[in-house]
């Protein structure tokens, strides 16, 4: 089913397409020596070369190339070996030298391709035109002065690749679907932390609408989207913004617009009157960037499994299609699920993370970075349920007691002395007492009550402090009751 | 091509340089002469050749991705015309 | 023998022999300095005290033993090098009182070598000129004048005009230069002195006020050809801070001097032959021949067909890159800011750049602003990229034939500094012999060779293959002594 936009004219679909600004994750920035880290003091990470002074020249880093063709990888796009970096001429406060170093009409990586998954489950593919190495900008503050805006160069010069969709996605829910696998992929790569509070991924929203069936109209890019949620709202107000502009008999123009996270509406942005006059040229100190076959395969060769393939390899080793989803969504997740999981039932790993370890997240409103009990630790506990010392129910208590102190799950058993009970004398022992002690159920129970079978083996259980093996009490209760 | 004044105007303005009225033409016409005599380029047959960016290498050295330089923000800030703490300070940008 | 008489080679000698110090030469030319750049207006900023310090320190570490190749030396610097803690104003208001935390590579590895900075000499704005009559600083004089009209001032080339006015007027032993179209090639010619332009990624550009990146290229100027080896040696090197440097290794320049040019094949290409040039100055070119003739070299007729598009290829190509390079002069980080109560950033900005800014480099950066904006990129820009790569491929197929090519430096002697000012075109036709060269990025050498009817000097030029500056060096020493060219300028040390 097509998504569409309902109009007073009719049903109006959407057409997106993203550029991903990602920070590459480097210790130094592209062109200069100077650190890349979050937080910093105002203007402390900032070399002359950031800052444009007069004489200062470029030198790249070639980690972040590197992380690029790492990322081109990823997205299984073409690398180029020959590629060649742009001056982006325009002024703005932020940008020192007055042009941004970028590759424009030669990139680093050409074309490559991701697939979505759908709340439907249909499954999607986004075509990625492109990816290219740029240098960030430095940031204006406007609300430290009444009349000034204060500048700050420390990102100044840092690593970002520009991750260019073609305009294949159809929907908010789709934009977000891309945006969402797109920062997993980077992250499970290390190419980006993918923390968009930091500013580490930020989208230039493109949106257009059409009447079904029609050929693209106007598009119009609404730049710096800093969350998911934020994509799918922008994508939506800016679609239905143009619709009543067709729909009013206007013209939607071609421009560069902001989101307004407030109003949730996208307005003009008045700084980029020049956006459509950047006179590229390339960059003459800069030589061409040109890289080695040999050293695209070295780096090919140490990729990281990636989300798509490890939730196959999930499958294959019995997993639920959902929960190998659910477990690949976050690197994290999956690498405490590999050591849960490593020589042991993994059907039985995967329901304990996503059952017991994801209630307890929640509960204590931690994340798997920083679990409540560390991944040896309940592999320690499923090998206790796969010998038998322990029963579900015990299991459960002594995952409980691992949270709160923190020991592994054998010296619980230990201490508590929480071993199961499978000695079938002392089991029945225990059910004789049970019933000796409970004379008047046991007729009502032979008089035709059977409900009471139930309350039988409970109070062996209870008697026993839950250490029973369930199912060899209840055969010892059925026994007893003949 | 020749250049009229609009457009003397709005590359003054893509290049951030005040004109004042009575420039323009002086402008125009010093732009004209030059781009005038430019113009014997039209005539060279470039078909098939590669454009020469620059002079040099043919490709870049990369350099070790290790922090060799910043945290020298006194450096980085004396020459500014308005400094405002660690700041520099432009009048207020409306996005 | 007066201390500002000696060639840097002879300066070098007669400090090693402890016939002078350091501080005795320093002092000569500051003296010199103090008597001439009134006239002259050669240096912007004189640093006298740290030259004193510096010959101090120079003459404490000879006693000692240790004495660098350029150890002791007086230099002047084009106001183009930063240099640590001296202003650095590349000739122009915008730079203001701009003063680097940093030193360019190329003075970095003169003061390792050595050498003693008496200042920063004067120079066009933003090295965008042939006449050095757009510093912001004042033109600088031509020390030379006319023997029938000695009161007309000439300029003295641009644009390291105070560079070579400083080294022909006997104010330094030497000085550093930069040349994007010329810029050391026309002065030296202009001022009858040596100046040699590298090869392209020869001598790092990290340090210096960029004009045209892929053009710029830092040389020597001196009065001899020698000299210039001696400094090129020293200013030349591999810099893993500028990525348009050379990985090659610096070779002892001073030695290739006195190769001799037997046995070496001579191009002469025949589109230099101009119409409308002075007789005197073709006359001039083939005295060179003949000298390198007789000398044992054999000359050949090449052709570089796209050498008369060099021009207008590097009318585009240069204000291209500097309208780009003098972008960050924006009056946010550094240097002049102009502003009006209520100005909002675009209106700080144009009023910065407007006042901060000459006439020739606003009208460059309008020029490239122009040839680079949406429409008109390909027909120019990229046009003058495709003519550059032809007049590169021009150079190629006369170096498979020939090892030097030799033409005059400039197609007249100094002119008067009100003369040939008014049309920008004009102007530009000064570099018509020395644009190819950068546009191509082969190494240069003006020498000077003979005087015109007038008694100015002229020189001649030696055009080599990419980082052969070797050959370059000798057979401009075989011109330099056939010529024997030892007349001096009217204005000069010790002569007032
Ligand atoms: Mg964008
Ligand atoms: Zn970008």
């Amino acid at each position: 089913m097509t998504y569409t936009l309902e109009g007073r004219t009719g049903p109006w679909e959407i057409v997106v397409g993203l550029e991903v600004h990602a920070q590459v994750t480097s210790n130094a920035k592209l062109f200069s020596g100077a650190a890349t880290e979050f937080g910093a003091a105002p203007n402390s990470q900032v070399s002359l070369v950031d800052a444009g002074f007069p004489g200062m020249l470029p030198v790249i880093n070639r980690e972040c190339v590197a992380q690029a063709v790492r990322t081109g990888l990823g997205l299984k796009a073409q690398v180029n070996l020959w590629s060649r970096f742009d001056r982006k001429n325009y002024f703005y406060a932020d940008l020192p030298q007055g042009y941004q170093i970028s590759q424009y009409a030669h990139p680093i990586i050409g074309t490559g391709a991701i697939e979505i998954e759908l709340g439907d489950g249909t499954v999607k593919t986004i075509g990625i035109t492109r990816l290219h190495l740029e240098q960030d900008a430095g940031k204006s503050l406007h609300d430290q002065h009444p009349t000034k805006s204060f500048i700050d160069l420390n990102r100044s010069g840092v690593a970002l690749m520009e991750i260019v969709s073609e305009p294949d996605m159809r929907s908010p829910e789709e934009a977000g679907a891309y945006l969402s696998k797109l920062r997993q992929i980077l992250r499970y790569l290390g190419t980006c932390d993918g923390n968009m509070d930091e500013g580490s991924m930020r989208a230039d929203v493109n949106v257009s609408v059409r009447k079904p069936g029609e050929g693209y109209r106007t598009r119009c890019e609404v730049k710096n989207v800093n969350s998911i949620r934020f994509v799918m709202q922008a994508v939506e107000a800016e679609a239905r913004r143009q619709i009543e502009v067709w729909e009013e008999g206007g013209t939607v123009e071609q421009e560069t617009r902001l989101f307004d996270t407030g109003r949730g509406v996208t307005r003009s942005m008045r700084s980029k009157e020049d956006a459509h006059d950047y006179r590229y040229f390339p960059d003459p100190d800069l030589p061409p960037l040109v890289i080695e076959q040999s050293w695209v395969d070295q780096l090919k060769a140490s990729l990281p499994e990636l989300p798509d393939e490890r939730r196959a390899r999930y499958v294959a080793m019995g997993l639920t299609p959902y929960d190998a989803h659910v477990l690949t969504l976050e690197k994290e997740t999956a690498a405490y699920f590999e050591t849960v999981a490593k020589g042991r039932d993994a059907k039985v790993a995967a329901n304990w993370v996503t059952g017991d370890l994801f209630a307890a997240i929640n509960r204590l409103k931690t994340s798997i970075a920083a679990p409540p009990v560390p991944a040896e630790h309940l592999g320690q506990l499923l090998d206790l349920l796969a010998d038998k010392t322990l029963s579900g129910t015990l299991a459960k208590t002594v995952f409980e007691a691992m949270i709160e102190t923190g020991k592994s799950p054998g010296a619980i058993v230990q201490e508590r002395g929480l071993r199961q009970v499978t000695d079938t004398g002392a089991i029945d022992r225990m059910v004789a007492q049970v019933l000796e002690a409970n004379a008047d159920k046991v007729a009502e129970y032979k008089a035709g009550k059977e409900k009471l079978f139930g309350f039988f083996v409970g109070q062996v259980m209870k008697a026993m402090q839950g250490k029973g093996n369930p199912a060899l009490v209840n055969e010892a209760v059925k026994r007893a009751l003949g | 091509m020749s250049l009229d004044t609009a457009t003397i105007r709005r590359i003054a303005s893509l290049a951030r340089i005040r004109l004042e009225e009575e420039e323009v033409g002086r402008m125009q016409a010093e732009l004209n002469g030059i781009l005038g005599w430019i113009e014997q380029l039209q005539s060279v047959d470039t078909e098939g050749v590669e454009p020469m960016a620059g002079g040099g290498a043919v490709s870049l050295r990369m350099r070790e991705d290790v922090v060799t330089d910043g945290g020298i923000p006194e450096q980085v800030l004396a020459n500014a015309p308005d400094r405002e703490g660690e700041y520099f300070g432009v009048p207020k940008v409306v996005e | 023998m007066h201390p500002t008489d000696f060639t840097l080679r002879g300066a070098i000698e007669a400090l090693n022999e402890g016939l002078v110090t350091s501080v005795e030469l320093t002092e000569a030319h500051l003296r010199a300095i103090e008597a001439l750049n009134p006239r002259l207006n050669a240096f912007t900023t004189v640093t006298a005290e740290q030259a004193l310090a510096q010959a101090k320190a120079s003459d404490a570490r000879r006693k000692e033993g240790i004495a660098g190749p350029l150890e002791g030396v007086p230099l002047a610097i084009k106001d183009l090098f930063c240099t640590a803690g001296v202003r650095t104003t590349a000739g122009s208001r915008i730079l203001g009182n701009f003063i680097p935390p940093y030193e360019s590579t190329v003075t970095a590895n003169l003061l390792r070598d050595g050498a003693v900075f008496l200042g920063k000499v004067n120079l066009d704005e933003f090295a965008m000129g042939s006449s050095n009559t757009t510093s912001a600083f004042g033109p600088v004089e031509n020390p030379w004048s006319r023997a029938n009209d000695p009161d007309t001032r000439l300029v003295p080339g641009g644009s390291s005009g105070g560079s070579a006015a400083a080294v022909a007027a006997r104010l330094a032993l030497g000085a550093t230069a930069t040349d994007t179209g010329g810029s050391i090639r026309q002065p030296a010619a202009f001022c009858g002195i040596a100046g040699i332009k590298p090869t392209y990624g020869r001598c790092s550009r990290y340090g210096i006020v960029a004009f045209a990146s892929s053009l710029d290229q830092a040389g020597p100027v001196a009065r001899t050809v020698e000299d210039c080896a001696i400094l090129l040696r020293s200013m030349a090197g591999f810099d893993p801070k500028d990525s348009t440097s050379a990985e090659v290794p610096v070779p002892d320049f001073a030695a290739a001097c006195a190769r001799g040019v037997k046995g070496l094949r001579i191009g002469v290409p025949k589109e230099y032959r101009l119409d409308g040039m002075p007789a005197e100055i073709e006359a001039l070119w083939q005295q060179g021949l003949d000298w390198l003739r007789a000398e044992g070299a054999e000359t050949v007729e090449i052709s570089l067909p796209h050498t008369k598009y060099a021009l207008p290829t590097y009318y585009i190509v240069a204000p291209a890159e500097a309208s780009s390079n003098l972008a960050r002069y924006d009056g946010v980080r550094f240097g002049l800011r102009v502003a009006e109560k209520g100005s909002d950033l675009k209106d700080l900005y144009e009023r910065t750049r407007a006042a901060g800014f000459g006439a020739e480099v606003r009208r460059r950066i309008m020029i490239g602003t122009y040839v680079l904006s949406a429409g008109y990129y390909d027909a120019y820009y990229l046009k003058a990229q495709k003519v550059r790569a032809l007049i590169k491929r021009d150079f190629d197929e006369a170096f498979g034939k020939v090892d030097a090519i030799v033409t005059p430096a400039t197609p007249s002697a100094a002119f008067g500094m009100d003369e040939k000012q008014d049309d920008p075109v004009t102007m530009y036709l000064n570099d018509v012999f020395t644009v190819p060269a950068n546009l191509a990025g082969l190494p240069g050498l003006a020498v000077p060779a003979g005087l015109d009817a007038q008694g100015l000097p002229l020189g001649l030029q030696v055009l080599g293959r990419a980082f052969d500056e070797e050959t370059v060096f000798a057979v401009g020493t075989a011109i330099e002594k056939a010529a024997g060219f030892d007349a001096l300028p009217r204005l000069r040390a010790g002569a007032v």
